[in-house]
C-alpha cells in the first residue's frame, strides 16, 4: 500500500478507525464525539474538532458513545470497562479538563495493576488535546504532561508528526495498560507521509528528527517543529544540531537521548509545559546524572513560564517557546 | 413594577444583543480571537434575574457572561477591551471573552470549566452567613453543567448549609452539540431539587418579568431564611455554541421557531401594547446603544497592548 501525506488529525482518524475495525472491542467514549446526532444529521459535528466525524455512521451508537459532561463518570467507567475486556478510548476534550476525572486516572487506572499484585489489567485510552497558542486564555490552553509523568502507572506519548501519531496511537490502543495519548491542537493540520496500512511505532522509542553533531536538542510534541526551524537557522552560524523527538514521555527512551548527548557534549530541552517538576527538567535530572561526564555546557531548559496561560495575544505569544528563544538558547552554549 | 424600570430592563437586554452583534461582527474581522461564546436569545434570563437583587449581591456565572456583566454594569468599553485582550480590559486582557470579572460591582467571573464556579457560589454563600450578612448568590450555569458531580455536591452543601445562594440552570437544551434529551437522565431538570430538599422551579427564560418575578421570590426566601433555590430557566441560544459552531446539530426550523420566543422583540410588543414607550422611544434607544457598543469598539481598537512584564504579574499576591 502507499504512503500519501494526511493530516494529525486523519492519523488519528485513521488508527482509531483501523483498530475499531479489527478489534470489536475498542469503543469510543467522549463529550460530542458523536457530534450530538440528532435528526438532523447523525454526526453533525464529531468533537470540536471534529476527529471523530463520520465515526458513528460506520461504527454505530453502541461503538461511539457522546457522554454527558460528567468527565468522573465516563472517564471511571471506561477504566471499569477496560478491567474486564473492553479496550476503551476516552476523550477528555482539553487536559485542562484533567482536574474533574483525576482521580480516575490517578487512584484508579494508574494503580489497579499493581495493587491487585499484577492480576489486574487496564487497557485503555485517554486520548487529549494540549497546548497554547490559540487565544484560548488560562483553562483550556495548558500542557500538563508533566503531571501525568509523576504517575507510575500510566504510559504517556505525545506525537509530533502524522507518522508518529498513527503508529503511536495504534500502539497505545494494543497495549495492556492505560495510556495518555497527548495531541497537539495547534498540530492538528499539519501535513506529513502515512502509510496507509496499519502499523504500529513501539511505545519508548525515541525518534531523531534531525541528525547533527554539535549540540542535541530534545523536544517535545509541537517543540520539535520549532525546534527543527531553530536548527535550520543554526546552520548559519555553522551549528549542526540534532533534534531528538522523545515521542514516549513514559516510558522514556534514554538511551537514545543520553547516545546524543555523550556524541555532542551540549544539550538543550524543549518543553511547552510550566518549568517547575516539568519534562524538561526530569529529562535534565537524567542526563545530569548519567552524562554528566560527556557535558562541555550546562544542561538548558526552554520552557513556558511559570504562570497560567494569558489569554491577550500579545501576552500568549511572550509565554510560548518559539524558534528564536531555541535558537539563543542553544548560542549561549557555544559561548566560552 | 413602575415603568422607568421595565424601560431599563428592555434597555439592558437591547445593549447585551447589540454589543454581541457587534462583538460577533469583530470576531469574523479577526480583532477578537479565541472563544467567544454569545449569548444571544438568552438575555432575559440574566436582566430578569439580576434586576431582582441589589447592588450589594454576588453573581457568578460561565463562560457564556458577556451579558451578566453588561446586567450588573460593567463598562461595555472595558468588556469589549478584554474581548481584544488589551491593557484595559477589565481582567488586563489576561481572561477574554470567558473570563470577565467586575470586582467593584460583585461580578465574580466568568468561568470555563463547566461547573467549576458551582462550588465557588456555593462558598460565597457560606462566607456571607459565617459573616452574618444578608446578601445573597446568583450562580448561573447551563444545562450541561447540571450532569457534572460539583452540582449535585453543591446543593446538597447548601441544603445541608443553609445557604444563600440560587442556583440558576439555563436550559437552551444544548450542551455544545448534545440535546439535553440525549445527555441527561430525567430531563425535567427543576425536579431535581427534590433530591436536596430545597425548592426548585421551571421558569420561562424568555420572559424577562416572569425570571424577574420567580428569581425575585427565590431571592427573598434566601436573603431571608437562608433557603437555596434551584431554577431550571427554559431559554434557548440563536446562536451557535461559540462562534466556530455552524450549529448542524438542529434544524433551522427549529431556530425559526425559537426565535419567534426572541425575549426582547416580545418584550418591545409588550411595552407598546401597554402604552410604556412609543417606536420614536425604542428608535432613540437604539441609537444611544449603538453610541455606546461602537464607542467601546472604539476604545478596545486605540487601548494599548498589555505589556511583556504583564504575563508575570498576577500570579501570586
Ligand atoms: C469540565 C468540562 N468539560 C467539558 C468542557 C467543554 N465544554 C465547554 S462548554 C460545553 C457545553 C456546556 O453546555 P451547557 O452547560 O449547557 O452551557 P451552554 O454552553 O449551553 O451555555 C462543553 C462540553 C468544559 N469546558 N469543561
Ligand atoms: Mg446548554
Amino acid at each position: 500500500m502507499a504512503t500519501r501525506e494526511i493530516t494529525y488529525q486523519q492519523a488519528i482518524q485513521e488508527a482509531l478507525r483501523s483498530e475499531m475495525r479489527a478489534d470489536p472491542t475498542v469503543i469510543l467514549l467522549g463529550e460530542d464525539i458523536a457530534g450530538g446526532a440528532t435528526t438532523v444529521d447523525e454526526d453533525a459535528w464529531g468533537g470540536p474538532l471534529g476527529t471523530t466525524r463520520g465515526f458513528i455512521k460506520e461504527f454505530g451508537k453502541e461503538r461511539v458513545r457522546d457522554c454527558p459532561i460528567s468527565e468522573a463518570g465516563f472517564v471511571g467507567a471506561a477504566v471499569g470497562a477496560a478491567t474486564t475486556g473492553l479496550r476503551p478510548v476516552v476523550e477528555l476534550m482539553y487536559n485542562d479538563f484533567l482536574g474533574t476525572c483525576l482521580d480516575q486516572i490517578l487512584n484508579q487506572a494508574a494503580k489497579l495493576r499493581y495493587m491487585f499484585g499484577g492480576k489486574a489489567k487496564v487497557p485503555m485510552v485517554l486520548r487529549t488535546t494540549i497546548g497554547a497558542g490559540l487565544r484560548k486564555a488560562s483553562q483550556h490552553s495548558q500542557t500538563l504532561y508533566s503531571i501525568f509523568a509523576h504517575i507510575p502507572g500510566l504510559k504517556l506519548i505525545a506525537p509530533s508528526t502524522p507518522y508518529d501519531m498513527k503508529g503511536l496511537l495504534i500502539s497505545a490502543i494494543r497495549d495492556d495498560d492505560p495510556v495518555v495519548d497527548f495531541e497537539h491542537k495547534l498540530i492538528y493540520w499539519k501535513k506529513g507521509p502515512v502509510p496507509e496500512e496499519s502499523y504500529t511505532i513501539p511505545l519508548g522509542k525515541a525518534d531523531i528528527k534531525r541528525p547533527g553533531k554539535d549540540v542535541t536538542i530534545v523536544a517535545i510534541s509541537r517543540m520539535v517543529d520549532f525546534s527543527l526551524e531553530a536548527a535550520n537557522k543554526l546552520t548559519s552560524e555553522r551549528i549542526d544540531a540534532e533534534v531528538v523527538d522523545p515521542r514516549t514521555l513514559w516510558p522514556l527512551d534514554e538511551a537514545t537521548i543520553l547516545e546524543s548527548v555523550k556524541k555532542t557534549g551540549k544539550v538543550v530541552i524543549v518543553d511547552e509545559s510550566t518549568p517547575n517538576c516539568s519534562m524538561a527538567r526530569n529529562i535534565a535530572a537524567i542526563i545530569a546524572d548519567k552524562a554528566f561526564d560527556y557535558l562541555d555546557a550546562p544542561v538548558k531548559c526552554v520552557n513556558a513560564p511559570p504562570t497560567p496561560v494569558p489569554f491577550s495575544p500579545s501576552l500568549e505569544d511572550f509565554y510560548l517557546p518559539n524558534p528564536d528563544k531555541i535558537f539563543k538558547t542553544v548560542m549561549s552554549q557555544f559561548k566560552d | 413594577m413602575d415603568s422607568e424600570k421595565l424601560i431599563e430592563m428592555y434597555r439592558q437586554m437591547l445593549l447585551i444583543r447589540r454589543f454581541e452583534e457587534k462583538a460577533a461582527e469583530m470576531y469574523m474581522m479577526g480583532k477578537i480571537g479565541g472563544f467567544c461564546h454569545l449569548y444571544i436569545g438568552q438575555e432575559a434570563v440574566a436582566v430578569g434575574a439580576i434586576a431582582a437583587i441589589r447592588k450589594d449581591d454576588y453573581v457568578i456565572a460561565s463562560y457564556r457572561e458577556h451579558g451578566h456583566a453588561l446586567a450588573v454594569g460593567t463598562e461595555p468599553r472595558r468588556i469589549m477591551a478584554e474581548l481584544f485582550g488589551k491593557a484595559t480590559g477589565i481582567s488586563r486582557g489576561k481572561g477574554g471573552s470567558m473570563h470577565i470579572f467586575d470586582a467593584e460591582r460583585n461580578f465574580l467571573g466568568g468561568h470555563a470549566i463547566v461547573g467549576g464556579h458551582i462550588p465557588l457560589a456555593t462558598g460565597v454563600g457560606f462566607a456571607i452567613n459565617y459573616e452574618g450578612k444578608d446578601q445573597v448568590v446568583l450562580c448561573f450555569f447551563g444545562d450541561g453543567a447540571v450532569n457534572t458531580g460539583v452540582f449535585h455536591e453543591s446543593l446538597n452543601l447548601a441544603s445541608l448549609w443553609k445557604l444563600p445562594v440560587i442556583y440558576i440552570c439555563e436550559n437552551n437544551f444544548y450542551g455544545m452539540g448534545t440535546a439535553v434529551t440525549r445527555a441527561m437522565a430525567g430531563p425535567e431538570m427543576y425536579l431535581k431539587a427534590k433530591a436536596y430538599d430545597i425548592p426548585g422551579e421551571l421558569v420561562d427564560g424568555m420572559n424577562v418579568l416572569e425570571v424577574w418575578e420567580k428569581v425575585g421570590k427565590a431571592v427573598e426566601r434566601a436573603r431571608h431564611e437562608k433557603i437555596p433555590t434551584f431554577l431550571e430557566v427554559r431559554t434557548y441560544r440563536f446562536r451557535g455554541h461559540s462562534m466556530s459552531d455552524p450549529a448542524l446539530y438542529r434544524t433551522k426550523e427549529e431556530v425559526n421557531e425559537q426565535r419567534k420566543r426572541d425575549p426582547i422583540v416580545t418584550f418591545k410588543q409588550k411595552l407598546i401594547a401597554e402604552g410604556i414607550l412609543s417606536e420614536e422611544k425604542f428608535e432613540e434607544m437604539e441609537k444611544e446603544i449603538k453610541a455606546i457598543v461602537d464607542e467601546a469598539v472604539e476604545f478596545a481598537e486605540k487601548s494599548p497592548e498589555p505589556p511583556e512584564e504583564w504575563l508575570y504579574e498576577d500570579v501570586y499576591a
